[in-house]
């Protein structure tokens, strides 16, 4: 049986952790490479790491990150952020990346995310998509929830499933930071809409909200930053929850 | 003993070679190459691949004389090979992804789309699923039936000589996630990303 996944995402600037309250108020929290690698022993099922403010900055410190965790941690290893070309996910692949995460790029320019699959195949190309309500549909962020695209976030997702994504990481901006659940209504259209797995994240505060991504929100994985990266939770403890309350996870 | 991960722009093979070199150590060497020579001489070969089934053969094919060498490896020398994913699915006769496209032709059988019964079973199948061993192979030596793989594919290796079969794992249906037929070895899973459990299985081929 398939075991739904816990994976925790570790928020990255200039090489270093962080973990932003709505992308803004960022705190330092340690070095990455030992984070992944405390998260892979303890269970996590993948590692995520987001290069939050690539977009902008030099971003040749997530080079040397994810090479030297790939090294240590035997558990695929997912990089995002600031992705802007085939050349970058190549880069990023190179480095010992098992998939990369592209976000503004993918709404930008179509044949990214066309041609990346064709390249490396769909199996290492996951769209994130940042989402955040307006009436009663959902509108595609980018710039790390700077920009409003206009475009409806379902109709995008079936797009980005047809132009080869493998998955789609999904957070919600009106959630992230904010501890009080995902956005399951969200999740769960989405998941409907396309039949590539879906990764819920943005707004996770206790393990109740990791069940209901799975559960309600049809996610087949379920990412998670702050409740893991302070301590709150730990990996096992979330995993042995899931299963209590009956959510196959690998233990 | 030297050991040859197959570089043949099959996509991203660092996680291969980081896991093959971290189990390793220094003990064995692991080279990196297409070149026939050194495969030829190596005692064993890792054929990893990535993205589709044609994609991979073409990629193969476009190195002259790199299928004919890995051919007298595996039959006519017997050395073992250990083939990941669609390094595995290249050894049937054909594969069906994107177009029909002929394969290595070592392990008859076909490479198909898994049948997600209309949606009911999200494709890639992506995560860890548990591997059921169904008969002896020299590369689960101290890995427990029921252990944790990580996969990631949409098509599936269906042999015709049911025997080459070692493992399953339950996904719409019953799909053949590894097999060994005398010197050759594949997973469809990825032992590089497998953790500990895939790290032993790595270990057990390098054993051989």
């Amino acid at each position: 049986m398939l075991k739904n996944r816990i994976i925790p995402c570790l928020d990255v600037k200039n090489g270093r952790v962080v973990k932003g309250i709505n992308f803004v108020d960022l705190k330092d929290a340690g070095d990455p490479v030992e984070q992944a690698k405390i998260y892979s022993d303890g269970g996590a099922d993948e590692i995520c790491f987001l290069d939050i403010t690539a977009s902008n900055e030099n971003r040749n410190t997530i080079y040397d990150v994810v090479e030297k965790t790939s090294k240590k941690c035997f558990v695929p290893l997912t990089v995002g952020g600031g992705v802007r070309s085939v050349e970058d996910i190549n880069k990023l692949l190179n480095c010992g990346a098992d998939k990369v995460s592209i976000n503004t790029a993918a709404v930008e320019n179509s044949k990214v995310v066309i041609d990346s699959s064709k390249k490396f195949g769909s199996q290492c190309i996951v769209v994130a998509i940042d989402a955040k309500k307006n009436g009663d549909k959902w509108e595609v962020f980018t710039h790390g929830g700077r920009n409003n695209s206009g475009i409806d976030a379902l109709e995008y997702a079936k797009q980005m499933e047809e132009n080869g994504a493998g998955e789609l990481l999904v957070t919600s901006m009106d959630r992230d930071g904010t501890q009080v659940g995902y956005d399951i209504e969200l999740m769960s259209k989405i998941s409907f809409k396309v039949n590539i797995p879906i990764i819920a994240s943005g707004g996770v505060g206790n393990l109740d909200h990791l069940v209901d991504g799975i559960k309600l929100g049809n996610a087949s994985a379920v990412l998670a930053a702050s409740i893991f990266h302070y301590g709150k939770f730990s990996i096992k403890e979330a995993k042995e929850y899931l299963l209590k309350k009956n959510i196959p996870v690998r233990i | 003993m030297n050991v040859t991960i197959v570089d043949y722009n099959s996509g991203n093979i660092s996680s291969v070679i980081n896991s093959f070199k971290e189990v390793a150590k220094n003990k064995v060497n692991i080279e990196v190459t297409s070149d026939l020579n050194k495969i030829k001489l190596s005692d064993k070969v890792v054929l990893p691949g990535q993205g589709s089934f044609k994609s991979c053969v073409d990629a193969l094919n476009k190195i002259e004389g790199l299928s004919d060498t890995l051919n007298n490896f595996v039959n006519t020398d017997k050395k073992p090979i250990l083939g990941i994913c669609v390094g595995l699915q290249m050894f049937a006769d054909i594969g069906y992804e994107e177009t029909e496209t002929k394969g290595l032709g070592w392990v008859p059988g076909k490479v198909s789309k898994i049948n997600n019964q209309n949606g009911k079973y999200k494709l890639p199948h992506i995560g860890w699923n548990q591997i059921n061993i169904v008969k002896d192979s020299k590369i689960f030596q101290n890995i427990e039936n029921n252990s944790h793989m990580y996969f990631v594919h949409s098509y599936e290796f269906i042999p015709e000589d049911k025997k080459v079969i070692s493992a399953t794992i339950d996904y719409s249906s019953n799909i053949v996630c590894s097999i060994e037929k005398e010197n050759i070895f594949g997973t469809q899973f990825h032992p590089e990303k497998s953790d500990k459990t895939g790290l032993n299985l790595i270990q057990n081929f390098l054993n051989l």
